[in-house]
Protein backbone atom coordinates (compact mmCIF):
# COMPACT_ATOMS: atom_id res chain seq x y z
CA UNK A 1 0.00 0.00 0.00
CA UNK A 2 0.96 3.39 -0.97
CA UNK A 3 1.18 6.25 1.58
CA UNK A 4 -0.49 9.50 1.49
CA UNK A 5 1.44 10.89 3.88
CA UNK A 6 5.05 10.18 5.03
CA UNK A 7 6.58 12.28 7.54
CA UNK A 8 10.28 11.72 8.47
CA UNK A 9 11.66 13.09 11.88
CA UNK A 10 10.25 16.37 11.92
CA UNK A 11 10.43 18.99 14.15
CA UNK A 12 9.44 22.74 14.91
CA UNK A 13 10.21 25.24 17.11
CA UNK A 14 8.52 28.34 17.50
CA UNK A 15 11.10 30.66 19.51
CA UNK A 16 12.00 28.48 22.50
CA UNK A 17 8.72 26.54 22.50
CA UNK A 18 9.19 22.98 21.06
CA UNK A 19 5.67 22.31 19.11
CA UNK A 20 7.13 19.05 17.53
CA UNK A 21 9.83 16.68 18.36
CA UNK A 22 10.89 14.43 15.75
CA UNK A 23 8.19 13.09 14.66
CA UNK A 24 7.90 9.84 11.92
CA UNK A 25 4.68 8.75 10.46
CA UNK A 26 2.75 7.54 7.95
CA UNK A 27 -0.97 7.34 6.80
CA UNK A 28 -1.92 4.88 4.26
CA UNK A 29 -3.52 6.33 0.98
CA UNK A 30 -7.44 5.52 1.36
CA UNK A 31 -7.26 5.38 5.15
CA UNK A 32 -9.22 7.59 7.46
CA UNK A 33 -7.01 8.64 10.48
CA UNK A 34 -8.07 9.86 13.28
CA UNK A 35 -5.32 12.36 15.01
CA UNK A 36 -6.10 12.68 18.77
CA UNK A 37 -4.14 14.48 21.56
CA UNK A 38 -4.47 17.58 24.37
CA UNK A 39 -4.46 21.23 23.71
CA UNK A 40 -1.49 22.21 22.38
CA UNK A 41 -0.17 18.48 21.60
CA UNK A 42 0.95 19.97 18.03
CA UNK A 43 -1.90 18.66 16.05
CA UNK A 44 -2.32 21.44 13.71
CA UNK A 45 1.07 22.09 13.68
CA UNK A 46 1.40 18.71 11.98
CA UNK A 47 -1.60 19.56 9.75
CA UNK A 48 -0.39 23.36 8.93
CA UNK A 49 3.21 20.93 7.51
CA UNK A 50 1.30 18.28 5.83
CA UNK A 51 -1.01 21.76 4.29
CA UNK A 52 2.09 23.69 2.95
CA UNK A 53 1.41 26.32 5.27
CA UNK A 54 3.98 25.83 7.59
CA UNK A 55 7.60 24.49 7.17
CA UNK A 56 9.45 22.04 9.90
CA UNK A 57 12.67 23.28 11.73
CA UNK A 58 14.28 19.95 10.59
CA UNK A 59 12.82 16.31 8.94
CA UNK A 60 11.10 16.16 5.67
CA UNK A 61 7.18 15.37 5.39
CA UNK A 62 5.93 14.54 2.42
CA UNK A 63 2.45 14.33 0.66
CA UNK A 64 2.17 12.17 -2.24
CA UNK A 65 5.55 11.88 -2.36
CA UNK A 66 6.37 15.45 -2.82
CA UNK A 67 7.41 18.12 -0.45
CA UNK A 68 3.95 20.34 -0.37
CA UNK A 69 5.37 23.45 0.51
CA UNK A 70 5.18 26.31 -2.11
CA UNK A 71 4.44 23.08 -4.64
CA UNK A 72 1.35 24.16 -6.17
CA UNK A 73 0.17 20.52 -7.87
CA UNK A 74 0.55 18.48 -4.48
CA UNK A 75 -1.06 21.69 -2.79
CA UNK A 76 -4.06 21.29 -5.31
CA UNK A 77 -4.51 17.66 -3.98
CA UNK A 78 -4.96 19.28 -0.13
CA UNK A 79 -8.05 20.42 1.49
CA UNK A 80 -6.85 22.44 5.36
CA UNK A 81 -8.82 24.71 6.88
CA UNK A 82 -8.13 25.61 10.29
CA UNK A 83 -9.74 25.42 12.95
CA UNK A 84 -9.51 29.56 13.35
CA UNK A 85 -9.86 29.97 9.76
CA UNK A 86 -10.19 33.80 9.23
CA UNK A 87 -12.05 35.31 6.34
CA UNK A 88 -11.93 38.97 4.44
CA UNK A 89 -14.41 41.35 7.15
CA UNK A 90 -17.13 41.49 3.76
CA UNK A 91 -17.43 37.72 3.28
CA UNK A 92 -21.08 36.26 3.17
CA UNK A 93 -21.46 32.03 2.55
CA UNK A 94 -21.90 33.31 -1.60
CA UNK A 95 -17.98 34.77 -1.97
CA UNK A 96 -16.52 31.17 -0.01
CA UNK A 97 -19.07 28.73 -2.57
CA UNK A 98 -17.68 30.97 -5.78
CA UNK A 99 -13.48 31.55 -5.07
CA UNK A 100 -13.67 27.55 -3.18
CA UNK A 101 -13.44 25.32 -6.46
CA UNK A 102 -10.92 27.23 -7.69
CA UNK A 103 -8.55 25.64 -5.02
CA UNK A 104 -9.94 22.35 -4.98
CA UNK A 105 -10.31 20.83 -8.75
CA UNK A 106 -12.39 17.92 -7.58
CA UNK A 107 -14.73 20.55 -6.07
CA UNK A 108 -18.81 19.03 -5.76
CA UNK A 109 -21.38 21.62 -6.17
CA UNK A 110 -23.83 18.81 -5.24
CA UNK A 111 -22.29 18.09 -2.04
CA UNK A 112 -21.41 21.86 -0.87
CA UNK A 113 -25.57 22.56 -1.89
CA UNK A 114 -26.23 19.37 0.45
CA UNK A 115 -24.19 20.27 3.39
CA UNK A 116 -25.03 24.03 3.54
CA UNK A 117 -29.05 22.91 3.53
CA UNK A 118 -28.40 20.39 5.94
CA UNK A 119 -26.22 22.46 7.98
CA UNK A 120 -28.44 25.30 7.92
CA UNK A 121 -25.82 27.93 6.97
CA UNK A 122 -27.46 31.17 7.06
CA UNK A 123 -26.44 33.18 3.29
CA UNK A 124 -27.01 37.06 4.29
CA UNK A 125 -25.20 37.06 7.17
CA UNK A 126 -21.02 37.97 7.11
CA UNK A 127 -19.06 35.17 7.62
CA UNK A 128 -17.35 37.54 10.54
CA UNK A 129 -20.81 37.12 12.52
CA UNK A 130 -21.04 33.81 12.20
CA UNK A 131 -21.51 31.77 15.73
CA UNK A 132 -18.40 28.88 16.49
CA UNK A 133 -20.96 26.30 15.35
CA UNK A 134 -21.36 27.89 11.75
CA UNK A 135 -17.75 28.44 11.48
CA UNK A 136 -17.16 24.67 11.76
CA UNK A 137 -19.80 24.10 9.27
CA UNK A 138 -18.40 26.36 6.64
CA UNK A 139 -15.22 24.58 7.14
CA UNK A 140 -16.78 21.06 6.48
CA UNK A 141 -18.38 22.08 3.50
CA UNK A 142 -15.13 23.25 1.75
CA UNK A 143 -13.31 20.20 3.63
CA UNK A 144 -16.11 17.59 2.08
CA UNK A 145 -16.96 19.12 -0.97
CA UNK A 146 -13.11 19.98 -2.14
CA UNK A 147 -12.90 16.09 -2.50
CA UNK A 148 -9.03 16.54 -2.32
CA UNK A 149 -7.18 13.37 -1.71
CA UNK A 150 -5.87 14.73 1.50
CA UNK A 151 -8.81 15.84 3.28
CA UNK A 152 -7.43 17.61 6.88
CA UNK A 153 -10.00 18.22 8.95
CA UNK A 154 -9.16 20.08 12.13
CA UNK A 155 -11.30 20.15 14.94
CA UNK A 156 -14.03 20.13 12.55
CA UNK A 157 -16.90 19.53 15.45
CA UNK A 158 -15.99 22.90 17.28
CA UNK A 159 -19.39 24.19 18.61
CA UNK A 160 -21.48 21.87 15.92
CA UNK A 161 -24.81 20.42 17.27
CA UNK A 162 -25.49 17.15 17.21
CA UNK A 163 -28.10 16.72 14.50
CA UNK A 164 -24.83 18.81 12.59
CA UNK A 165 -22.47 16.28 13.59
CA UNK A 166 -24.29 13.33 12.52
CA UNK A 167 -25.44 15.10 9.16
CA UNK A 168 -21.49 15.27 8.90
CA UNK A 169 -20.65 11.83 9.68
CA UNK A 170 -23.11 10.38 7.26
CA UNK A 171 -22.09 12.33 4.17
CA UNK A 172 -18.34 11.98 5.13
CA UNK A 173 -18.48 8.06 4.86
CA UNK A 174 -21.15 8.27 2.21
CA UNK A 175 -19.14 10.48 -0.30
CA UNK A 176 -15.50 8.54 0.64
CA UNK A 177 -17.21 5.80 -0.36
CA UNK A 178 -18.14 6.86 -3.53
CA UNK A 179 -14.53 8.96 -4.34
CA UNK A 180 -12.21 7.42 -1.58
CA UNK A 181 -9.61 9.66 -0.53
CA UNK A 182 -7.40 10.43 2.51
CA UNK A 183 -8.73 11.98 5.64
CA UNK A 184 -7.16 12.78 8.66
CA UNK A 185 -9.26 14.53 11.56
CA UNK A 186 -8.67 15.89 14.73
CA UNK A 187 -10.72 15.77 17.73
CA UNK A 188 -11.48 15.58 21.41
CA UNK A 189 -15.29 13.98 20.79
CA UNK A 190 -13.19 10.72 20.48
CA UNK A 191 -15.98 8.40 21.56
CA UNK A 192 -18.73 9.61 18.93
CA UNK A 193 -16.29 9.49 15.73
CA UNK A 194 -14.38 6.49 16.80
CA UNK A 195 -16.02 3.87 14.49
CA UNK A 196 -14.99 6.33 11.29
CA UNK A 197 -11.62 5.18 11.87
CA UNK A 198 -9.20 2.79 10.15
CA UNK A 199 -5.97 4.43 12.32
CA UNK A 200 -5.39 6.26 15.05
CA UNK A 201 -2.84 8.62 16.39
CA UNK A 202 -2.00 9.96 19.69
CA UNK A 203 0.42 12.88 20.02
CA UNK A 204 1.22 14.37 23.44
CA UNK A 205 3.84 16.98 23.65
CA UNK A 206 4.66 17.23 20.17
CA UNK A 207 5.87 13.65 20.12
CA UNK A 208 3.51 10.59 18.62
CA UNK A 209 2.72 8.13 21.54
CA UNK A 210 0.70 5.74 19.38
CA UNK A 211 0.17 5.38 15.56
CA UNK A 212 -1.94 1.87 14.93
CA UNK A 213 -4.59 0.33 13.39
CA UNK A 214 -7.74 1.35 14.79
CA UNK A 215 -8.87 -2.43 15.78
CA UNK A 216 -4.86 -2.75 17.70
CA UNK A 217 -5.64 0.42 19.85
CA UNK A 218 -7.95 -1.41 22.33
CA UNK A 219 -4.90 -4.16 23.23
CA UNK A 220 -2.50 -0.82 24.13
CA UNK A 221 -3.46 -0.47 27.53
CA UNK A 222 -5.71 -1.68 30.39
CA UNK A 223 -7.25 -0.32 33.42
CA UNK A 224 -6.92 -1.94 36.73
CA UNK A 225 -8.83 -0.80 39.41
CA UNK A 226 -10.45 -1.63 43.13
CA UNK A 227 -8.65 -1.66 46.58
CA UNK A 228 -5.65 0.57 46.52
CA UNK A 229 -3.46 -2.04 48.03
CA UNK A 230 -4.65 -4.38 45.16
CA UNK A 231 -4.35 -2.20 42.44
CA UNK A 232 -0.43 -1.50 44.00
CA UNK A 233 0.40 -4.90 43.97
CA UNK A 234 -0.83 -5.53 40.47
CA UNK A 235 0.52 -2.97 39.12
CA UNK A 236 4.50 -3.27 40.28
CA UNK A 237 6.76 -2.95 37.59
CA UNK A 238 4.35 -1.94 34.89
CA UNK A 239 4.16 1.12 32.89
CA UNK A 240 1.58 3.35 34.46
CA UNK A 241 0.36 6.12 32.52
CA UNK A 242 -2.50 7.59 34.43
CA UNK A 243 -3.74 6.86 38.14
CA UNK A 244 -6.74 8.04 39.93
CA UNK A 245 -7.97 7.64 43.44
CA UNK A 246 -10.30 8.57 46.36
CA UNK A 247 -10.53 6.80 49.52
CA UNK A 248 -9.59 3.49 49.43
CA UNK A 249 -10.01 3.16 46.15
CA UNK A 250 -7.99 3.49 43.83
CA UNK A 251 -7.48 2.52 39.14
CA UNK A 252 -4.36 2.20 37.12
CA UNK A 253 -4.01 2.37 33.62
CA UNK A 254 -1.34 0.23 32.11
CA UNK A 255 0.39 -0.16 28.98
CA UNK A 256 0.49 -3.28 27.11
CA UNK A 257 -2.56 -6.43 27.16
CA UNK A 258 -3.93 -7.98 30.26
CA UNK A 259 -2.58 -11.70 31.21
CA UNK A 260 -5.26 -14.11 31.82
CA UNK A 261 -3.16 -14.88 34.83
CA UNK A 262 -3.39 -11.40 35.84
CA UNK A 263 -6.82 -11.08 35.35
CA UNK A 264 -7.16 -14.10 37.87
CA UNK A 265 -4.38 -12.69 40.32
CA UNK A 266 -6.86 -9.33 40.21
CA UNK A 267 -10.25 -11.48 40.46
CA UNK A 268 -8.79 -13.28 43.81
CA UNK A 269 -7.75 -9.81 45.38
CA UNK A 270 -11.24 -8.42 44.60
CA UNK A 271 -9.77 -5.82 41.48
CA UNK A 272 -11.03 -5.03 37.91
CA UNK A 273 -9.78 -5.17 34.80
CA UNK A 274 -10.59 -3.98 31.33
CA UNK A 275 -9.26 -2.82 28.23
CA UNK A 276 -9.04 0.99 28.02
CA UNK A 277 -11.12 2.27 25.64
CA UNK A 278 -9.56 4.73 23.07
CA UNK A 279 -10.75 8.14 24.87
CA UNK A 280 -9.38 6.70 28.05
CA UNK A 281 -6.18 5.92 26.36
CA UNK A 282 -5.92 9.08 24.93
CA UNK A 283 -6.81 10.54 28.18
CA UNK A 284 -4.35 8.12 29.78
CA UNK A 285 -1.18 9.57 26.98
CA UNK A 286 -2.62 13.16 27.79
CA UNK A 287 -1.85 12.80 31.71
CA UNK A 288 1.44 10.95 31.43
CA UNK A 289 4.67 12.05 32.02
CA UNK A 290 6.51 12.70 28.74
CA UNK A 291 10.07 10.27 28.96
CA UNK A 292 7.66 7.39 28.82
CA UNK A 293 7.95 4.56 25.95
CA UNK A 294 6.44 4.99 22.20
CA UNK A 295 3.77 2.46 20.85
CA UNK A 296 4.04 1.75 17.43
CA UNK A 297 2.60 -0.74 15.67
CA UNK A 298 1.27 -1.66 12.05
CA UNK A 299 2.85 -2.49 8.56
CA UNK A 300 4.07 0.43 6.74
CA UNK A 301 6.25 1.06 3.79
CA UNK B 1 -23.85 0.93 19.04
CA UNK B 2 -20.27 -0.22 19.47
CA UNK B 3 -18.93 -1.41 22.79
CA UNK B 4 -15.19 -1.47 24.26
CA UNK B 5 -14.78 -4.94 23.99
CA UNK B 6 -13.01 -6.25 21.12
CA UNK B 7 -12.28 -4.93 17.79
CA UNK B 8 -15.02 -3.10 16.04
CA UNK B 9 -15.13 -5.57 13.03
CA UNK B 10 -15.20 -8.55 15.66
CA UNK B 11 -18.80 -6.53 16.93
CA UNK B 12 -20.13 -5.94 13.56
CA UNK B 13 -19.57 -9.92 12.49
CA UNK B 14 -21.21 -10.89 15.75
CA UNK B 15 -24.27 -8.46 15.04
CA UNK B 16 -24.87 -9.84 11.61
CA UNK B 17 -24.66 -13.18 13.09
CA UNK B 18 -27.11 -12.65 15.66
CA UNK B 19 -29.21 -11.21 12.65
CA UNK B 20 -28.87 -14.86 11.00
CA UNK B 21 -29.37 -16.88 14.32
CA UNK B 22 -32.36 -15.06 15.48
CA UNK B 23 -33.67 -15.42 11.35
CA UNK B 24 -33.73 -11.62 10.69
CA UNK B 25 -31.67 -12.96 7.62
CA UNK B 26 -32.64 -16.26 6.37
CA UNK B 27 -30.44 -18.13 4.60
CA UNK B 28 -30.34 -17.67 0.76
CA UNK B 29 -31.58 -14.16 1.17
CA UNK B 30 -28.95 -10.74 0.80
CA UNK B 31 -27.67 -8.93 3.71
CA UNK B 32 -26.85 -5.62 3.33
CA UNK B 33 -23.85 -4.72 1.74
CA UNK B 34 -20.25 -3.08 3.44
CA UNK B 35 -20.85 0.00 2.38
CA UNK B 36 -24.87 0.14 3.76
CA UNK B 37 -23.49 -1.42 7.04
CA UNK B 38 -21.02 1.43 7.25
CA UNK B 39 -23.33 4.02 6.35
CA UNK B 40 -26.51 2.44 9.23
CA UNK B 41 -23.25 2.01 11.79
CA UNK B 42 -21.11 5.36 10.70
CA UNK B 43 -18.35 3.02 10.46
CA UNK B 44 -15.51 2.91 8.47
CA UNK B 45 -15.73 1.54 5.34
CA UNK B 46 -12.88 -0.83 5.66
CA UNK B 47 -13.64 -1.99 8.60
CA UNK B 48 -17.06 -3.04 8.05
CA UNK B 49 -15.77 -5.12 4.79
CA UNK B 50 -13.37 -7.34 7.10
CA UNK B 51 -16.37 -7.52 9.82
CA UNK B 52 -18.84 -8.69 6.49
CA UNK B 53 -15.46 -11.29 5.32
CA UNK B 54 -15.00 -12.39 8.81
CA UNK B 55 -18.50 -14.33 7.97
CA UNK B 56 -17.64 -14.95 4.44
CA UNK B 57 -14.25 -16.88 5.86
CA UNK B 58 -16.08 -18.67 8.53
CA UNK B 59 -18.86 -20.00 5.03
CA UNK B 60 -21.25 -17.84 6.44
CA UNK B 61 -22.35 -15.53 4.02
CA UNK B 62 -20.97 -16.12 0.38
CA UNK B 63 -20.74 -13.37 -2.62
CA UNK B 64 -22.92 -13.31 -5.90
CA UNK B 65 -21.23 -11.53 -8.50
CA UNK B 66 -23.06 -8.10 -9.10
CA UNK B 67 -25.62 -8.73 -6.47
CA UNK B 68 -24.10 -8.63 -3.00
CA UNK B 69 -23.55 -10.42 -0.04
CA UNK B 70 -25.82 -13.49 0.49
CA UNK B 71 -26.34 -15.67 3.81
CA UNK B 72 -25.06 -19.33 2.81
CA UNK B 73 -27.26 -22.46 3.38
CA UNK B 74 -26.50 -24.50 6.64
CA UNK B 75 -25.45 -20.73 7.75
CA UNK B 76 -27.54 -20.93 11.14
CA UNK B 77 -26.37 -24.31 11.96
CA UNK B 78 -22.68 -23.29 12.07
CA UNK B 79 -23.60 -20.13 14.22
CA UNK B 80 -25.55 -22.19 16.21
CA UNK B 81 -22.97 -24.90 16.98
CA UNK B 82 -20.33 -22.21 17.55
CA UNK B 83 -22.51 -20.79 20.04
CA UNK B 84 -22.71 -23.64 21.77
CA UNK B 85 -19.40 -24.45 22.18
CA UNK B 86 -19.22 -20.40 23.47
CA UNK B 87 -22.05 -21.40 25.91
CA UNK B 88 -20.21 -22.44 28.69
CA UNK B 89 -17.57 -19.98 28.56
CA UNK B 90 -19.98 -17.34 28.24
CA UNK B 91 -23.22 -18.10 30.25
CA UNK B 92 -22.18 -20.72 32.35
CA UNK B 93 -18.77 -20.41 33.58
CA UNK B 94 -20.08 -16.27 34.79
CA UNK B 95 -23.54 -18.04 36.40
CA UNK B 96 -21.57 -20.63 38.74
CA UNK B 97 -19.19 -17.42 40.04
CA UNK B 98 -22.05 -15.15 40.92
CA UNK B 99 -23.69 -18.56 42.72
CA UNK B 100 -20.83 -18.83 44.84
CA UNK B 101 -21.40 -15.16 45.70
CA UNK B 102 -24.66 -15.31 46.51
CA UNK B 103 -24.01 -18.35 48.82
CA UNK B 104 -26.54 -20.52 46.12
CA UNK B 105 -25.93 -24.13 46.33
CA UNK B 106 -26.09 -26.05 43.59
CA UNK B 107 -29.28 -27.74 44.37
CA UNK B 108 -30.71 -24.90 45.12
CA UNK B 109 -29.51 -23.75 41.34
CA UNK B 110 -30.98 -26.65 40.25
CA UNK B 111 -34.54 -26.28 41.36
CA UNK B 112 -33.89 -22.21 40.26
CA UNK B 113 -33.35 -23.45 36.97
CA UNK B 114 -36.24 -25.59 37.09
CA UNK B 115 -38.50 -23.18 38.46
CA UNK B 116 -37.96 -20.81 35.44
CA UNK B 117 -38.17 -22.97 33.25
CA UNK B 118 -41.79 -23.97 33.94
CA UNK B 119 -42.97 -20.20 33.79
CA UNK B 120 -45.13 -19.70 30.30
CA UNK B 121 -43.22 -17.25 28.48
Amino acid sequence: MTNAVDIRSISRSFGRTRALEDITLSVPDGSICGLFGRNGAGKTTIMSILAGQDRPTSGNAKVFGEHPFENSSTLSKISFVRDNQRYPDDYRLHHVLRIAPRFAPNWSVDVAAELVDGLRIPAKIPIKKFSRGQLSSIAIVMGLASRAPLTLLDEPYLGLDITARALFHDLLLRDYSAHPRTVILSTHLIEESEALFDRVIIIDRGRVRVDCERDEASNLAFTISGPADAVDKLSTNRRVLLTHAAGGLRSATITGEASDELVLQARTLGATISSASLPELVAAYGADAPESTLIKKGARA
Amino acid sequence: MFTNEGPIFQQLAAMIADGIVNGTYLEETAVPSATDFAAFHRMNPATASKGVNTLVDLGVLYKKRGVGMFVASGAREILRAQRRDEFRKKYLQPLLRETAVLGITTGKLHSMIDDEGQDPR
